[in-house]
């Protein structure tokens, strides 16, 4: 025990603190990623300069995410071993190879390339120069491609046989793969990469606009940025229908939790608001419409919605988090395709640029992609429980073989560190963004990213240290 | 005939961390001589000598750890759990470090507690893998299919030893690195650097060498007997004639040759490491054997590597290539 707590709590409440901070990173690196390999390559095609300094703009603030990315990330590979030792003994045989395929397809071309991608402009030129951003962004996507397959299989486990050791061994590769949740899962994430990145770099383009109307790069970030949220905001959310209804065969209980539903009932509610209590088994305040759930869960007004009652208590999730954090992932999901459309409105009408009531509407959404895609996790990985391996390793049976006062200081050690440093770095990113993408001084020249020769550094780099 | 594949794996295994060594090593030494460097433009010079490719040389730790989960589960459950104070230790030394090449750049009133938190975490960093080493090498117990010790079987002398040693040792791989890719001052000062870490290395080696035979009678047993005892003379003969080189290049003024030859004695204490181990993952109980994943799961990963790894290591050389030469004063990448 410490402080009370058991060294499962502990072990679990780590991992979700230690996870959580590390998704911060990927959601929006994936997507900045490919944006920084499109703007490179309008670059190279139009030769305008503008799509230049947007990218160098945009290329430190991914540095610094990056940075953050690879060292949260590294905590999570050892994560397993040190803190789900059981698990990692059981199931690793599974899902070892998928994440060793992380690793050897996707950290090392990431790794490989970024520093051409930073760094070498002048050394490789600029076609070689577009090669590694472009393979720096498809590293980020095999990454997802590999995690998220591994994590997926967690949640609906396929191709697999046990050995007499306990352990869960490979039968069929491609099933294991591709498990029944992977392909909803893995659209759904990139989709949220993309469409966070988007709401990043249009609330940046916005909030300059506001200020200098006539701003270009501000322009050009703006722009993509509302075709992006156009595009995707739509489709994510026809996506996470489908992603629902797919967890609705395979992990109902998941369903019941996030819905509220603890009766099964034919022609069930769809709740909208309340207060789900597990003790009580019941929802408190309940704010409801009358059968839509019933018909949006099996698209049938009287179908049949299994509760929670279904299933011993032993073996439910808590709906007390989930109910909340699902219902805050889909009303950012409609925001965002409402804005999408409305953009696209704006831009139909020519009017894309006047439209300063979108562009505040588009700072206030600026960080709500992050939120969506904690939530979304949140629903995910908490609907889960009590299973690791859904329906065959329980979470209390995963865990190593720890004392709590080494996993309690083990915690305490990685809020702190994670608050102070990643709290800087999200400090220097928010200073970046406050940055005009038109004043060539500020672009890139505070860091290791703009070569000598391009402009006169040492004069420059005077003045910022006088001004910074 | 069979394909012994857990034999296989475990050379993979031993080559990604031989990899890590060989290019972490001089990154984390680096690190670790920052601190002497006191001027800005010497500090810029110093972190951008490894600057683009950090982040390449530390994913070889992910493999180590991912590969292990993948292809040993259960020696990558048992070590990890056995060596939880000082493994959390290095990630968190790792966060520090590795966030500092970029932080550095984006303040200027902070930039002393960036410079700190890169020395600093280089330095924590090396030390605990070294205590992990050291701790290793002693023997973990285990009962069952799980850890068996307790919380502070990770402490000894011997694994404090190992502890310095490495940094000695990295610390040498990083001067060694800095008198290739810089000139001038910065270079006259890695090459005085070069000299006493060398010899202190040289040392650390002898002295964890002679204390190693006698942690574990199987060790002892694979050094005297025939014809592993061949090793016992040939690997230290080798390690001298290393440093040898390495100190005459040093007094040579030679850019290269001390760096390789620097690296020439990490190689040839790692393959004395491997045949104490042999065939032991975790000494002194479980074989390569008894902790391999089945050969389902070796198989697919093997038939990836097979064709990756070439590949990983061709653009990685692709990207030193790129970036060769010296890094002098306000030029490179700024
Ligand atoms: C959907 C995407 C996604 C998800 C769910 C995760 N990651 Fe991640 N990870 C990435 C997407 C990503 C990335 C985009 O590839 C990163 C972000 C920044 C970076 O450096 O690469 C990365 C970095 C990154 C690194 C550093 C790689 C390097 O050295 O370059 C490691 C070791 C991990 N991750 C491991 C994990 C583990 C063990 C996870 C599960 C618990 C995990 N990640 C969840
Ligand atoms: C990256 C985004 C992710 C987030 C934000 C996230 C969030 C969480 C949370 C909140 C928990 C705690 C649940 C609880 O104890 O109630 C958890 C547990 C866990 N998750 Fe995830 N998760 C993520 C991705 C993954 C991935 C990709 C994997 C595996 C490949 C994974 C594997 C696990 C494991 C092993 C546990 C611990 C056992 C458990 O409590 O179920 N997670 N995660
Ligand atoms: C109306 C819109 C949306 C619907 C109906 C929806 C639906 C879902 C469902 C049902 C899950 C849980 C799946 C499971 O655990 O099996 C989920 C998870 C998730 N959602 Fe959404 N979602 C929507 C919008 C969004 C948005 C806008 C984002 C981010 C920008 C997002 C990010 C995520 C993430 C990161 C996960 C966890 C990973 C996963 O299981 O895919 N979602 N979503």
């Amino acid at each position: 025990m410490f402080l009370g707590y058991e060294a499962l709590d502990l072990a679990r409440f780590q991992f979700a603190f230690t996870v959580s901070a590390h998704i911060f990173f990927p959601a929006f690196t994936i997507g900045l990623a490919s944006f920084l390999a499109v703007l490179e390559a309008l670059w190279l095609k139009t030769r305008d300069d503008a799509y230049m300094k947007v990218f160098d703009y945009w290329k430190t603030i991914f540095a610094v995410t990056f940075g953050m990315g690879v060292v949260s990330g590294i905590v999570m590979a050892y994560q397993f071993g040190t803190n789900w030792s059981v698990f990692s003994d059981k199931a690793g045989p599974v899902i070892g190879p998928l994440m060793g395929y992380e690793v050897l397809s996707a950290f090392f071309l990431e790794a490989g390339f970024l520093g051409i991608m930073l760094f070498g402009l002048d050394r490789v030129g600029p076609r070689l120069h577009f090669l590694a951003t472009a393979v720096v962004a498809v590293g980020t996507l095999l990454s997802a491609f590999w995690i998220l397959s591994a994590n997926s299989w967690m949640h609906t486990p396929a191709g697999f046989e046990m050995n007499e050791a306990g352990q869960f061994v490979p039968a069929d590769w491609w099933a294991v793969v591709f498990n029944p949740s992977f392909p909803y899962r893995f659209v759904h994430m990139v989709l949220a990469a993309y469409l966070t990145t988007a709401f990043v770099v249009g609330a940046v383009g916005g909030w300059h606009l506001l200020r200098e109307p006539a701003n270009r790069g501000a322009r050009i970030m703006f722009s993509m940025a509302m075709w992006m949220a156009l595009i995707t905001a739509p489709a994510q959310v026809i996506v996470g229908d489908l992603h629902g209804l797919n967890t609705l065969e395979h992990q109902p209980a998941k369903i019941a939790a996030m819905e509220g539903h603890y009766e099964t009932r034919r022609g069930a509610p769809l709740i909208l608001f309340g207060i789900p209590d597990d003790a009580a088994e019941t929802v408190h305040a309940e704010v409801s419409i009358p059968k839509l759930g019933s018909y949006i869960l099996t698209h049938r007004w009287d179908g049949e919605v299994k509760g929670l009652k279904e299933w011993p208590p032993a073996d439910r999730p808590s709906a007390e988090l989930i109910f909340w954090t699902f219902r805050i992932m889909v009303a950012i999901g409609f925001a965002m395709a409402v804005i999408g459309l409305w953009g696209g409105l704006a831009r139909l009408r020519g009017r894309l640029y006047e439209a300063r009531w979108l562009m505040r509407a588009l700072v206030l959404m600026g960080p709500s992609g992050f939120l969506a895609v904690l939530c979304g996790w949140i629903t995910t990985e908490v609907g889960r429980q009590p299973w690791t391996v859904y329906g065959l390793l329980r979470t209390a049976d995963s865990v190593s073989p720890i004392a709590a006062p080494a996993v309690g200081a083990s915690l305490i050690g990685f809020m702190v560190v994670y608050l102070a440093v990643f709290g800087a770095g999200t400090f220097y990113i928010i200073r970046l963004m406050g940055k005009s993408p038109d004043t060539p001084e500020d672009i890139g020249i505070l860091g290791p990213t703009r070569s000598a020769g391009i402009t006169p550094v040492a004069g420059l780099l005077d003045r910022l240290i006088r001004s910074g | 005939m069979e394909i012994d594949l857990p034999f296989i794996w475990a050379g993979l295994i031993a080559f990604s961390v031989l990899a890590y060594v060989v290019l972490d090593g001089f990154d984390l030494g680096v690190g670790m001589l920052f601190p002497f460097y006191r001027k800005k433009e010497e500090r810029d010079v110093v972190m951008n000598t490894v600057a683009p490719i950090w982040d390449g040389n530390e994913t070889w730790l992910v493999l180590g750890g991912g590969g292990l989960l993948a292809v040993f589960p259960l020696a990558y459950s048992v070590v990890l759990t056995a060596l939880y104070a000082p493994l959390i230790v290095m990630l968190l030394a790792l966060v520090f470090r590795g966030v500092a090449f970029e932080f550095r750049w984006r303040t200027k009133r902070a930039k002393f507690l960036w410079d700190w938190s890169f020395s600093g975490g280089s330095l924590v960093a090396t030390l605990a893998q070294g205590v992990a080493l050291g701790a290793l090498v002693q023997g973990i117990e285990v009962e069952g299919r799980a850890y068996g010790g307790g919380w502070w079987d990770w402490l000894t002398p011997f694994s404090v030893l190992t502890g310095f040693a490495l940094v000695l040792g990295y610390t040498l791989l990083g001067a060694c690195w800095l008198v290739m890719k810089t000139e001038g001052a910065i270079q006259a000062k890695a090459r005085a650097f070069a000299w006493y870490t060398g010899s202190a290395t040289l040392l650390a080696i002898g002295l964890v060498s002679m204390i190693t035979p006698f942690l574990n009678p199987a060790y002892l047993a694979r050094w005297i007997a025939w014809p592993t005892v061949l090793f016992s003379i040939v690997v230290p003969l080798m390690v001298l004639v290393c440093v040898y080189r390495l100190f005459l290049g040093l007094e040579r003024g030679s850019d290269r040759q001390p760096f390789f030859a620097a690296q020439g004695m990490f190689v040839l204490s790692f393959i004395g490491l491997g045949i104490s181990f042999y065939p032991y993952m975790v000494p002194p109980s479980l074989t390569i054997w008894d902790v391999a994943a089945p050969d389902r799961s070796l198989g697919f990963l093997l038939v990836g590597t097979l064709f990756l790894l070439p590949l990983i290591l061709g653009y990685t050389a692709y990207a030193y290539w790129v970036f060769r030469g010296k890094v002098r004063v306000g030029e490179g990448y700024h």
